[in-house]
């Protein structure tokens, strides 16, 4: 475990960028480097920039640079019985803690325990002037300032580099359990949406080739108590059933189909386009493997309310995420102008304009 | 009369007569007497009266009203039910007063998706009252619950006595609809559990009327958990108390609420709502415990233990729901409570790192004495937002001066120890100068990049929660910490 701080020669970088107006592309760990649009420039490598800097367990807080690889802060949370809440994706054993804040991805607890940008606390920033700047902290409540660490959240570095952050951080369940059982799309979707309204400690739910996965976390007695109340059989802790949706290993995404991330109200009907689905996030989150035109996806999702971004092959210097109203895009202009005013930082990596 | 008060009183007219073409008579205030119950929000030593207060019913009229004042140049401040404690709603004299209170309706609950879409003139408390009949509520409960509304809740990132457990307004919200200074309609978020581009919803959320007027709030909707119960322990010292949250969070508890009072407030507390507190105590904590039952129990026998062994002198839990209700009425009354033992009181709000609790309570107690004005202390524990309550009376001349100071004093303490000068209250007009602070240049002049984004002009709440560096650097001026001069790098006026 490496615990350097290279802060000075990577304002050094942005500083001499900033100057002759090179364009750079954040790099951390490289794991995510497959999401977004294809972006150009300088690489400004962050993954030497590491180091867990402080962890208090009883303050439920880890504060860490951003190249830390997500690995060492979930083994060092795992050692005093604590996790990060989002179960975030790793996609690679290279991923850094600033990648996963940057790519803004949660895994299945997403619906129950909150996203990513929910346990942002705080950021050490290196803006676009080259200099380095501090919001938000190491406490749970705090409306000073607008909320700019967790605006990082998801920005694809477009926004500045993430040097540090600090995230909130929980106690892992004493116990959990999967139960499964076998029934209709259509089925599975009204029992997920049903549940968000029943006391039961659900953690993480998912729908895939014909079953319905529901996990229980807890202590011991309340999941057994849990478990009266629901169907289903139970299913082995070896299958590492969550960690293999949450990281894509399971058989429905080796596929050279493009890989849709569909974001829908949970209830959402099933949707009329062909292709392979997977449920995950009580059917908030879905998952398509089709050779469906962008247009056709995108008409059909708008309509439910939904967005839908190109995750793995497909066109990547398209519109990768769905595309914001006008007056939207304008704004986010100006909000990526006032953190990086010569627009150095990943420049096209969400949108060809920011 | 000069010739430029002349101009502007003839286009103050002007635009009031706009006004009055846009929204019905009654919906248009410009007596001083109309406009008496707007001249400040719930932290009172602030007043000033507004140029007019407008009270329009429909999102169009609001578009409206912004366009008009945009092209004017005038500045808007928006206003819910007026019960923040910043200052953040105080109104300007050559300025518009929006109140947002005719919007009241409660759009949606849509119970398959846990979710409810209001107008931002709904009470909080009323969103949890009409999604019960669906086994749902509404998470974030500011004590201000019964009278605060939704809109104002996400311009001040409202907390409450929930918040380690089921987070701050911004946990809790999906989609916003917003009327910008220029008066566009404006959609941030979604009914999605996140949207495309940046993630505006937080960066709205505790803006403080800075960046656009909320016109409507979807919210995200909590089943109620199958029981509560709560547990009140005593102790002879509060660093002892202090101990004993990190020791409940060590055993792997994430309790639903938990709060720390100290001995002023508890005796107020018990002879204010006799919830049968320990007066002799020199803290009590109240933990409450939710989730399933058998969830619930086996907590219960751990936190019994853990506060045992922590010191406390004594541990209750309530025996029933009413006594329940009666350990939470103490603690949600103690600020009325405070109230009747005080002419008046300050409420201050800091959030420190736990771990400091003991440190910052020893100076407070240190500044008591400097400054002759006593404390109570009413303390989120779990998440470490303070509220210390500073008695004083403000008919006595510099008394309010005096608390002021102290108050800024435990402020500038708890950024020190590694905390922040606003856990829940926001900075409205009343923590601008702490701004300067918590924050350096670069910081401050990001936060004014940021609302020039939104709002280039400046109409929006001016001169609220952000200072400009020049009232830094003349803050600063007067302010030398800890032997520095703060913001070195400014030019001194």
């Amino acid at each position: 475990m490496s615990n350097t701080s290279i802060s000075e020669q990577l304002q050094t970088q942005v500083q001499q960028a900033s100057e002759t107006g090179r364009q750079l592309n954040i790099i951390g760990g490289g794991s995510k480097s497959f999401l977004g649009r294809q972006c150009h420039g300088e690489a400004l490598d962050v993954s030497k920039h590491c180091g867990i800097i402080e962890y208090d367990p009883r303050e439920l807080v880890i504060t860490a640079r951003a190249g830390t690889p997500l690995q060492e802060i979930e083994q060092t949370l795992a050692a005093s019985g604590q996790m990060l809440p989002f179960e975030p994706p790793h996609f690679g054993a290279t991923a850094t803690l600033g990648g996963t804040i940057a790519a803004g991805l949660s895994g299945p607890r997403r619906p129950y325990a909150g996203s990513a940008r929910d346990f942002v606390l705080g950021c050490k920033l290196l803006n676009g002037k080259g200099e380095v700047t501090q919001f938000g902290g190491q406490v749970m409540k705090n409306v000073a300032g607008y909320d700019v660490s967790r605006l990082m959240t998801g920005a694809y570095g477009t926004l500045g580099v993430i040097l540090e952050l600090s995230l909130k951080v929980l106690p892992r369940p004493a116990a959990t359990l999967t139960l499964l059982h076998e029934c209709s799309e259509t089925d599975a979707i009204l029992f997920m949406s049903g549940l968000l309204s029943k006391a039961l400690p659900v953690d993480a739910t998912c729908y895939y080739k014909g079953q319905c996965y529901v996990r229980l976390s807890g202590s011991e007695k309340s999941i057994i108590e849990a478990q009266k109340k629901l169907a289903g059989e139970k299913l082995s802790q070896q299958s590492h059933f969550w960690q293999r949706l949450r990281e894509h290993e399971l058989s429905f995404f080796d596929s050279s189909k493009s890989l849709w991330r569909i974001s829908v109200k949970p209830a959402t009907p099933s949707l009329p386009i062909d292709g392979d689905w997977l449920l995950d996030w009580g059917g908030a989150q879905r998952w398509l493997q089709s050779n469906t035109d962008v247009s056709t996806i995108r008409n059909i999702v708008q309509q439910y309310d939904g967005h839908a971004s190109l995750f793995r092959n497909g066109d990547r210097n398209s519109n990768v995420f769905q595309p914001l109203p006008l007056p939207m895009q304008r704004l986010q202009q100006r909000i990526k102008a006032s953190f990086d005013p010569g627009s150095l930082f990943n420049r096209g990596r969400m949108y060809a304009e920011i | 009369m000069s010739a430029d008060v002349a101009r502007t009183n003839q286009q103050q007219a002007k635009l009031i007569s706009a006004l009055r073409q846009l929204l019905p008579a009654e919906a248009v205030l410009t007596d001083a007497e109309d406009l008496r119950p707007f001249e400040c929000d719930g932290l009172s030593v602030y007043r000033r009266l507004p140029m007019v207060v407008v009270l329009p019913e429909t999102v169009t009229q609001v578009q409206s009203i912004m366009h008009l004042c945009f092209n004017a140049g005038v500045p808007v401040v928006a206003r819910g039910a007026g019960t923040g404690l910043s200052g953040g709603a105080l109104p300007l004299e050559d300025g518009v007063l929006l109140s947002l209170a005719k919007f009241k309706q409660i759009l949606d609950i849509d119970p398959d998706n846990a979710m409810a879409t209001l107008q931002p003139g709904v009470r909080n408390l009323a969103i949890s009252e009409a999604a019960a009949v669906h086994n749902l509520y509404y998470a974030p409960d500011p004590s201000s619950q019964i009278a605060c509304t939704i809109g104002g809740n996400v311009a001040e990132n409202s907390g409450g006595v929930h918040c380690l457990k089921y987070g701050l307004t911004v946990h809790n919200i999906l989609q916003l609809k917003i009327v910008t200074v220029d008066g566009e309609l404006l959609t941030i978020g979604g009914a999605t559990l996140d949207s495309p581009g940046y993630d505006l919803l937080a960066l709205m959320t505790g803006s403080e009327g800075m960046l656009g007027i909320i016109v409507e709030v979807t919210v995200k909707l909590l089943a109620k958990p199958e029981r509560a119960q709560v547990v009140l322990a005593a102790f002879d010292d509060v660093a002892k108390a202090g101990e004993a949250v990190g020791a409940i969070i060590a055993a792997g508890i994430i309790p639903a609420g938990l709060e720390m009072m100290d001995k002023l407030a508890i005796q107020a507390a018990e002879d204010f709502a006799h919830a049968g507190y320990p007066r002799d105590a020199a803290a009590i904590l109240l933990c409450e415990l939710d989730g399933s039952n058998a969830e619930v129990s086996e907590q219960i026998m751990t936190v019994r233990d853990v506060l045992k062994y922590s010191g406390a002198t004594e541990v209750r839990t309530a025996k029933d729901e009413a006594e329940r209700q009666l350990f939470w009425k103490g603690r949600k009354s103690a600020f009325p409570a405070v109230g009747r033992i005080s002419p008046d009181y300050y409420c201050m709000d800091g959030t420190i790192p736990r771990r400091q609790l003991a440190k910052v309570l020893s100076y407070m107690s240190k500044l008591s004495d400097e400054y002759g004005l006593a404390v109570a202390n009413v303390f989120h524990a779990g998440d470490g937002n303070l509220h210390p309550l500073i008695l004083f009376d403000a008919n006595k001349p510099g008394e309010l001066q005096r608390t002021e100071a102290f108050g800024r004093k435990i402020l500038e303490f708890c950024v020190d120890v590694g905390g922040t000068i606003t856990g829940e209250h926001g900075v409205g007009m009343e923590k601008i100068d702490q701004m300067c602070v918590q924050f350096q240049a670069a910081e401050l002049s990001q936060f004014h990049a940021i609302k020039a984004a939104f709002d280039p002009e400046g109409l929006l709440n001016p001169g609220k929660a952000v200072p400009t560096l020049h009232r830094c650097a003349e803050f600063g001026a007067m302010h030398v910490h800890n032997g520095q001069l703060a913001h070195p790098e400014l030019e001194r006026f």
